[in-house]
């Protein structure tokens, strides 16, 4: 491309962006026409990721957890489960004769409903935004799987496909007991009924079923999982996206294990009401470490890996513990640049413009000299990605840092993220389960001040301190 | 438990000697043997340090959490019992002029600059030492009994070197570079592994394009010691030879009779890949890297921001503007950006004002990374030297006595900034022709890893203002281009002055602060 000195708007005019805190040239007229771009761009034309496998072969777990990890590293992505066009055009499901290949009428609808979904995920990229969209069906035709990509070529989308291949009996009967039983089709069905129902229902696809072919798909773009995660074969990764998709794929595993979260004990700066800082236990902090052990042996938990930040306040409770831990300086709490230290009133008082921005959007707002919680995502990245490939784990570490791995794991929107409670003394137990996650939560009896501050009702940059306090939490 | 809480240097990297002055907490006493057992106070960002368990010296390596890293739960006589953190030893598999010895490379280098000490065994050049002048392809004949009795005896001599290098030398993988193409062969490395306790990932690269080969060849043998004295067909012929004594006994690692090894084949020069069996993260970040990495020819271009306030008033970090030099720098680097007449380049910046600035003067899209902004000097952020050594002289010295692992109060260090880099570096293997627009520390680390240059140079590595560097990979390494725009501009460089000890004086301390106004 031609490259313009554009020597009108020269290096003299920046201006940093009030609530990003991104620098950008001061041309207040064409912000659209920005040459800088906050976040490095993973992605430029819009991706189909296309599950391809028999019933019973993990599609949609994968397909809604990919789809929870990109929303959560700001990707927007969505999943577009044909079995559920299907559910809502027929509305009650009968049986397997349903899916029988010389079943014309229900072929019909079938192709309708994928055409309908593909209609959808067109809509999604033009007028919604999207990024990602994740076509969850079986997709196990080579027909079908030229339809959708033609339908991607034709509008310039890029296309993945993702096949699960497994079988293992074992693993089939135990995916259909954990998230079949449950669905919609076999809601008022007895156990053992619906299993032999299922099972010929994946007979149906049996017969037709043609996996990728590493021969006449090499121009493809595919990754295929055998066996639960065993051995992969990818094939020709085109960009970032891929290759992030790729890589979470690769670490993901379904053995049963459970995420306990919890935050440090209370500390000096928590009960004087400061944020930030790296101050001590207080004394009931140091109680809530001696709970904290006792509850953790009492959960009797096979080979847990510990994790703290580097900070002083989530290693004294570790330490507590007895076991050996890992400290990540990944997960030291938000970067409060300069309100470090402050109290919300002194912020208010020396900040009141920034302490009504943070208001205003706290998901993306960005301390002067400090973080955002959009920064802490991605600070926090490699701890989701090790996460993944670890079993039990107890994560000792700090509110805003709890919140992003909490919403990660529960699939809360960007919105709700930074307002999720995570109050000291207690701790979550998050199991998945099925498509999601269980969890539970603890609370060790031991009394610790609220650090929670809810949105107040008047984020305006002009409003009076009272209004802007409203929500303190109490403090010495 | 409680007070008595102090903030002490770091004592607890197993992968290199103690650092001082990385910020960590420690329980009140080192000598408490309890602590140093079930005391977790590693950094764990470091691949090296993952479970790793602190012994006090003279103990056996005991550990409560210990367990096999075998995927095999068989109960062999004769077997260590590996813990968690076992070493891990690669084994690269395939014909000549596959790429194996570039993957060692060049993974070595990624691993060593993530902090996993690694090293490269050649056994290639095991066989180059031993038989002085190479001959001919014979050598590599299969029927010649003596070449293999050479051959077997330098894999051997490679292996035991291996392990010297795993259990007594801090090692934490080994890449055993050779053709590795016989199933038998491999067979004799995982019993040596599992006799040492060492995790073995097997990296295969498979490719029959006779362009790509040929390629190879050119690059990488026709230098060869090998082929001092052949012309450039003669090299090739024999190489061509060479390469056929190999193909009949080549046995690929297979889907069924090699299920049970952990290995990537990396197929046509990454078109495809066969993932068999990661065990554990650094298995993994290892496929993820190798995944990445390509071999189309491109440039990376580095540079600093132009000169800023700051910069000529002596003062570190801060966030400050362009000076006039500095303007006249960007201006500069869009002329010379124009004339290199780059295909497709990308531009990347970080996310303070003065590097932005520089990008603006190109006049093309740019992304900004906040992972690029310059290292945080935490309490000494916009101070002159003369006051940091005024105000804090014990940490002035600390950092000159380590300045890779010194950590500033409330700061980071130059391995904080390795860690925050890793996706950058991820990203840059990924793309093709990019301009990188950043910060002194930051280019430091970023040259490291291109240029293979060890934890204690990183940091005094010369980056000058208004000074262009252009890296292009070639052969086994990186072609470097130093190009000055010359537009004056102050030095920033402060070499690590005689005296680091915590009682020298103020003169000593800065006898190598760089003028300034």
């Amino acid at each position: 491309m031609a490259l313009t000195l554009n020597s009108s708007s020269g290096p003299n005019g920046l201006t940093q962006t009030p609530l990003l805190k991104i620098w950008v040239p001061w041309m207040g007229f064409n912000l659209n026409r920005r040459r800088g771009s906050s976040v490095p761009q993973f992605c430029n034309s819009p991706t189909v990721i296309v599950m391809v496998g028999l019933p019973a072969r993990g599609k949609t777990y994968i397909s809604k957890k990919m789809t929870r990890y990109l929303n959560w590293i700001g990707v927007p992505t969505k999943v577009f489960n044909v079995g559920q066009y299907r559910r809502e055009a027929v509305k009650t499901y009968k049986n397997f004769e349903f899916f029988k290949p010389d079943n014309e009428e229900a072929m019909r609808i079938r192709k309708a409903c994928a055409s309908a979904a593909l209609k959808d995920v067109a809509l999604y990229f033009s007028k919604e935004n999207g990024q990602v969209a994740v076509f969850d069906a079986t997709n196990t035709t080579r027909e079908r799987r030229a339809v959708i990509n033609s339908f991607a070529k034709e509008r310039g989308y890029k296309v993945f496909f993702v096949e699960s291949i497994c079988d293992d009996p074992e693993i089939i009967a135990e995916n259909i007991k954990q998230v079949k039983f449950g669905s919609p089709d076999y809601i008022d069905r007895d156990i053992d009924e619906a299993m032999e129902d299922f099972n010929k229902r994946i007979d149906c696809y049996k017969t037709s079923y043609m996996p990728i072919d590493d021969e006449k798909d090499r121009k493809l773009s595919y990754i295929k999982i055998f066996d639960v995660g065993s051995r992969y074969l990818v094939n020709r990764v085109r960009d970032h996206i891929q290759s992030r998709i790729v890589y979470y794929l690769m670490n993901i595993h379904v053995t049963p294990r459970s995420i306990y979260l919890s935050r440090h004990g209370e500390s000096e700066l928590n009960l004087l009401g400061r944020i930030g800082g790296d101050s001590s236990l207080s004394p009931r902090g140091q109680k809530y470490a001696s709970a904290l052990a006792s509850f953790i042996r009492g959960q009797r938990i096979k080979d847990l890996k510990a994790w703290t930040s580097h900070m002083k306040r989530t290693i004294q409770t570790a330490e507590a513990l007895g076991v050996q831990y890992e400290q990540w300086k990944a997960l030291n709490e938000i970067d409060a640049g300069v309100c470090e230290e402050l109290t919300y009133e002194e912020i208010q008082e020396n900040f009141p413009e920034e302490f009504a921005l943070r208001d205003q959007d706290k998901y993306r707002y960005r301390y002067p000299k400090g973080e955002s919680y959009e920064d802490l995502v991605h600070r926090l990245e490699p701890v989701i990605m090790e996460l993944e490939r670890q079993e039990n784990v107890l994560v000792i570490c700090h509110q805003a840092v709890m919140r992003c791995l909490l919403a990660y794991f529960l699939d809360k929107p960007a919105s709700e993220l930074p307002y999720l409670r995570c109050p000291l003394h207690t701790v979550l137990k998050l199991t998945p389960v099925a498509y999601g996650c269980k969890v539970e939560s603890f609370y060790l009896n031991i009394e610790a001040v609220n650090t929670h501050r809810e949105r107040p009702k008047n984020v305006n940059t002009n409003r009076n301190p009272d209004e802007a306090l409203q929500t303190v939490p109490d403090h010495v | 438990m409680g007070g008595g809480r102090r903030q002490v240097p770091c004592h607890l990297h197993l992968c290199s000697s103690p650092p001082l002055g990385v910020k960590l907490f420690l329980p009140p006493s080192l000598s408490d043997t309890r602590a140093l057992t079930h005391v977790g106070g590693v950094c764990c960002e470091h691949l090296c340090c993952w479970n790793h368990v602190h012994t006090p010296p003279g103990s056996i390596r005991q550990a409560p959490t210990m367990r096999g890293c075998s995927s095999r739960t068989k109960q062999n006589q004769g077997k260590a019992v590996c813990m968690t953190n076992c070493p891990t030893l690669i084994v690269t598999v395939g014909l000549p002029a596959r790429g194996k010895t570039y993957i060692s490379k060049k993974l070595t280098r990624y691993l060593n600059w993530i902090g996993v000490p690694t090293r490269e065994f050649n056994v290639g050049q095991y066989r180059r030492d031993f038989v002085k002048i190479y001959k001919s392809f014979e050598f590599f004949r299969p029927d010649n009994e003596e070449g293999l009795k050479i051959r077997q005896q330098c894999a051997s001599a490679a292996l035991n070197d291996v392990r010297q290098y795993l259990t007594e030398d801090g090692g934490q993988v080994a890449v055993f570079d050779a053709t590795n193409t016989t199933r038998e062969r491999r067979e004799t490395i995982v019993q040596f592994a599992e006799q040492n306790g060492f995790k073995v990932f097997f990296v295969e690269s498979v490719c029959e394009d006779p362009d790509v080969i040929q390629e190879n060849i050119v690059q990488v043998k026709l230098c060869s010691p090998d082929y001092t004295n052949c012309n450039t067909d003669e090299a090739v012929e024999d190489f061509m030879q060479r390469i056929k004594c190999y193909e009949n006994s080549y046995e690929t690692l297979d889907e069924v009779l090699d299920r049970d090894l952990s290995y990537i084949k990396i197929i046509d020069v990454g078109q495809r890949y066969l993932v068999n069996r990661v065990l554990d993260h650094i298995q993994s970040r290892i496929v993820y890297y190798l995944m990445n990495i390509h071999i189309t020819p491109r440039s990376i271009y580095l540079c600093r921001h132009g000169e800023s306030e700051l910069n000529v008033k002596g003062r570190i970090g801060g966030d400050s503007g362009l000076t006039a030099r500095g303007k006249q720098f960007a201006k500069k680097l869009g002329q010379f950006i124009q004339t290199q007449s780059i295909v497709d380049l990308k531009v990347w910046t970080s996310q303070m004002k003065r590097t932005i600035q520089t990008a603006e003067a190109l006049g093309v899209p740019y992304e900004q990374w906040k992972a690029l902004n310059e290292i945080d000097a935490g309490v000494c952020e916009e101070m002159m030297y003369e006051e940091i050594q005024e105000g804090y002289p014990l940490e002035f010295a600390l950092r000159d006595q380590d300045k890779y692992r010194y950590r500033y109060p409330k700061g980071e260090s130059y391995e904080d900034l390795v860690q925050r880099l890793e996706p950058v570096i991820m990203e840059l293997e990924r793309q093709e022709n990019v301009l990188v627009i950043c910060h002194q520390a930051v280019m430091r680390c970023l040259l490291a890893y291109f240029l293979d240059k060890t934890a204690e140079e990183l940091p005094y590595l010369k980056c000058p203002l208004h000074t262009v560097l252009k890296l292009t990979p070639v052969a086994y390494g990186c072609k470097v281009e130093s190009i000055s725009l010359n537009v004056d501009a102050v030095n920033t460089h402060r070499e690590k002055p005689e005296n680091v000890d915590v009682t020298r004086m103020s003169e000593e301390a800065l006898i190598t602060v760089p003028a300034h106004h």
